[in-house]
């Protein structure tokens, strides 16, 4: 059914990069250090009158794909259509009359909001700037219909407050009332409850849920917080290093998640149940850096059920090594380390590796260290990444199968980027395995 | 039962501010910790449990006044000088706050914020020793040996906290205030860091004191939770107990409010946390409650506690011989005005 209704919103491809400025040497030769892929390749519909939830962690990108939707970040590649109009490309003047209609509220109401204009001037600064309005008249009344749609009644009585006399949910309110006043058909909100005390979230997801249905507006809410997105959304985004992971509607996201990254996300929510204990079998490690990320799948380093084709590299076994040296007593940690050389090699992305040899031992004690770790570890997916292995004269080199990138497959009602889904994928994996069971 | 190692009775922090009027941050808190115990302390912003912490430790500004106890190991920190104060803390009394970042050297490695902190309070170790320890401390919050000499923006967020984590525990305190340790934190990492706090006090006899604002990390991660309202603790007791029965109402409301994936309506306590300057009179939370009487806003509750150790300052739970005629009656009073909801 929503694929019939023309989409409201049409995004393709989108991509934002961030140039990483380098060291100081790096500026002093004016080379860049790279570029972070904050948005990588996104995708999505917004149908008119839906609530699209973009849920991820802070590193994901959702905050730049809010605001890169907006013009104020711009796009690097891909396209934006706003009711069949490319946004993407436009001048600031151009872009201007879009605005009007997508709006946005920002996460802080103490940062995003003007210490020293009152709230009267703050909610009808939009209304001047567009050129709707300058009679002061005209602009307080506009500004009192809002006041009043947000709850901030009597509006008299807030027109001439500063932000600095009101609590954190009147601020958001007020926030609200400024991104209202243009009468806008998509509000994009940036984790508007999450800076707010609990007992007075609800208040306000309940307020834009009310604002909804007066102004048939449509809805991106970005958040890290997937139990307020459950209640909230329609359709979820699952963002993860700047891919939309998984997307589909919020019931099937929660009841049947599909992406190994999901699931976790669901499992390490705290839940205020006491009978619940602190969750065990989580994911390891932390969002990787963005400047390289890493082979494959993004998630692979950390995902339990990665395979074959995830994008198995040098730098997870330098992970998994330095893993097991965490838990050696300190004297076999050391005895070990003189075994093999330096680990920096490792640092640079490749499916083919060498764990160096020390200057004072030969590739034997490498290949011992190596089979250790195995020992160590026989079940850890990392195996399943490793084809083959052989010792040559700096040490072992280890090599990798060959990577897949993961695609937008669909799974049910739902869209998910993981090799699990993908009959390809698997097909590649038990070829992989059996290329290396008939060489050894 | 094992005696508390910390006992606070009756303590009050309150601030000065530029008119004159003092913010009663802290405001008669009483409560214990045995050895090994995780408390939780909840509260909303503004409701006095940062400073409560603080308040602990005789991390307070000078202009902060501070009156009661606060007993460790049966000796009162209130009454202990600055210089011996400080001696305690780190060895006895250990501290993790919210923002890792802010709080390492970012001009010294790893390595020499453990020699710096060993050898501040334990110099009698050489450095071999130091170093072993140190390693130690790490490798309980998985930072890997390997990067022992580096820096700290060579970390990630969580991987900091972690370091802050060992930094504290590498002293081998007795008494650990945590302030929202991993509210800075993203909700796997959080997850991760929960399990090594309740590894941390299974494996040692370390007790906890865990600030924070977040309900389900109190459910999931301690022993026992107190409430905090408006400078108060309002209830407290075993952390199942507290969620499953809460006795005082802003407890019970508070639950209710938190949007868990659980949640298949929205609720909400009408009108907004007061200030402390001029809190209201009697029960604070009367302003807000469902079942306010016409006592609760004359007399201040009267704490009482159940057998199973509970303890709760509400008046729906007596003594009722205290109670003045008609104070049962339901508290009338005006609609809470929008202008005053959050």
């Amino acid at each position: 059914m929503e694929a019939e209704s023309q989409p409201l919103l049409q995004v393709r491809d989108l991509r934002t990069l961030y140039s990483v400025r380098g060291s100081f040497l790096d500026r002093l030769r004016g080379s860049e250090a790279g570029s972070v892929k904050a948005v990588d390749g996104v995708s999505f519909d917004l149908h008119q009158g839906e609530v699209l939830g973009i849920v991820g962690e802070s590193g994901s990108g959702k905050t730049t794909l809010g605001r890169t939707l907006l013009g104020l970040v711009e796009a690097s590649e891909g396209s934006i259509r706003f009711s069949g109009q490319e946004l993407t490309g436009l001048r600031e003047s151009q872009f201007r009359e879009f605005r009007r209609q997508l709006q946005i509220v920002f996460q802080d109401p103490h940062a995003s909001l003007n210490p020293a204009m009152t709230i009267g001037v703050a909610v009808g600064d939009p209304l001047r700037f567009h050129g709707i309005t300058n009679d002061r008249e005209e602009i307080d009344k506009f500004v009192a219909t809002a006041l009043q749609r947000v709850g901030l009644t009597p509006p008299q009585q807030f027109m001439d407050k500063y932000p600095s006399d009101l609590s954190g949910g009147q601020k958001q309110r007020v926030a609200l009332a400024r991104a209202i006043i243009l009468g806008p058909r998509v509000l994009i909100a940036d984790e508007p409850v999450s800076m707010l005390d609990m007992s007075v979230r609800a208040k306000i997801l309940e307020l834009m849920l009310e604002l909804k249905g007066e102004f048939d507006l449509t809805y991106i809410y970005i958040t890290h917080d997937l139990a307020t997105a459950k209640f909230f959304c329609d359709r979820i985004a699952i963002m993860y290093l700047g891919k939309i992971v998984e997307l589909g509607p919020a019931a099937e996201i929660y009841e049947n998640p599909k992406h190994p990254y999901t699931q976790a996300l669901l499992k390490a929510i705290p839940d205020p149940d006491p009978s619940r204990s602190v969750p065990r079998d989580l994911p390891r490690g932390e969002i990787p850096d963005a400047v390289i990320p890493p082979l494959g799948c993004s998630f692979h380093p950390r995902c339990p059920k990665a395979f074959e084709v995830c994008g198995w590299e040098s730098r997870d076994l330098r992970a998994l090594l330095e893993a097991r040296w965490t838990e050696l007593p300190e004297r076999e940690y050391e005895a070990e380390r003189e075994m093999i050389g330096d680990l920096d090699a490792l640092h640079n992305p490749a499916t083919e590796a060498v764990l160096a040899a020390s200057a004072g031992g030969g590739a034997d004690d490498a290949g011992e260290v190596l089979e250790r770790l195995r020992a160590a570890a026989p079940d850890d997916p990392f195996w399943r990444g490793v084809a083959e292995t052989h010792v040559v004269e700096e040490g072992v080199a280890v090599r990798f199968h060959e990577p897949l990138e993961p695609r937008d497959l669909a799974v049910g009602a739902a869209r998910v980027q993981c090799h699990l889904h993908d009959e390809d994928a698997l097909a590649a994996a038990e070829q992989a395995r059996e290329a290396a069971s008939r060489r050894s | 039962m094992s005696e508390p190692i910390l006992a606070v009775r009756d303590l009050r922090v309150w601030y000065g501010t530029e008119g004159g009027a003092a913010v009663r941050a802290v405001d008669g808190v009483s409560f214990e910790i045995k050895p090994g115990e995780t408390l939780g302390l909840v509260g909303e912003s503004g409701c006095g449990k940062s400073t409560l912490g603080r308040g602990v430790l005789g991390l307070v500004p000078d202009s902060a006044a501070v009156a009661g106890e606060v007993r460790y190991r049966g000796q009162d920190l209130t009454r202990l000088s600055p210089r011996d104060l400080r001696r305690m803390r780190g060895p006895e009394l250990g501290l993790i706050f919210q923002e890792p970042m802010t709080r390492l050297n970012p001009l010294i490695s790893i390595e020499q914020h453990f020699l710096e902190t060993l050898r501040g309070h334990e110099s009698d170790l050489d450095v071999k020793e130091m170093r072993r320890r140190s390693l130690e401390a790490l490798a309980g919050m998985g930072i890997p040996p390997t990067r022992f000499k580096q820096y700290p923006h060579e970390f990630s967020g969580g991987m900091r906290q972690r370091i802050m984590i060992a930094l504290a525990l590498v002293l081998q305190p007795s008494l650990v205030v945590a302030d929202e340790p991993t509210t800075a934190l993203d909700v796997i990492v959080e997850a991760q860091i929960l399990g090594i706090l309740a590894d941390l006090r299974r494996n040692f006899d370390t007790a906890l004191l865990l600030i924070t604002h977040n309900l389900g990390i109190v459910a999931e991660a301690c022993d026992r939770v107190a409430v905090m309202y408006a400078g108060r603790i309002v209830e407290d007791g075993e952390a199942e107990q507290v969620f499953s029965e809460p006795a005082h109402p802003y407890t019970r409301e508070l639950l209710r409010s938190i949007i868990s994936l659980r949640t298949t309506g929205l609720h909400y306590i009408p009108g907004a946390p007061p200030d402390l300057i001029d809190p209201p009179p009697a029960c604070r939370f009367h302003p807000r409650c469902p079942n306010a009487m016409r006592v609760c806003a004359e007399k201040h509750p009267i704490e009482v506690r159940s057998d199973a150790g509970q303890r709760v300052e509400c008046w729906l739970h007596g003594p009722r011989a205290e109670l003045p005629p008609g104070g049962e009656e339901p508290l009338e009073r005006g609609e809470i005005a929008l202008a005053e909801e959050a």
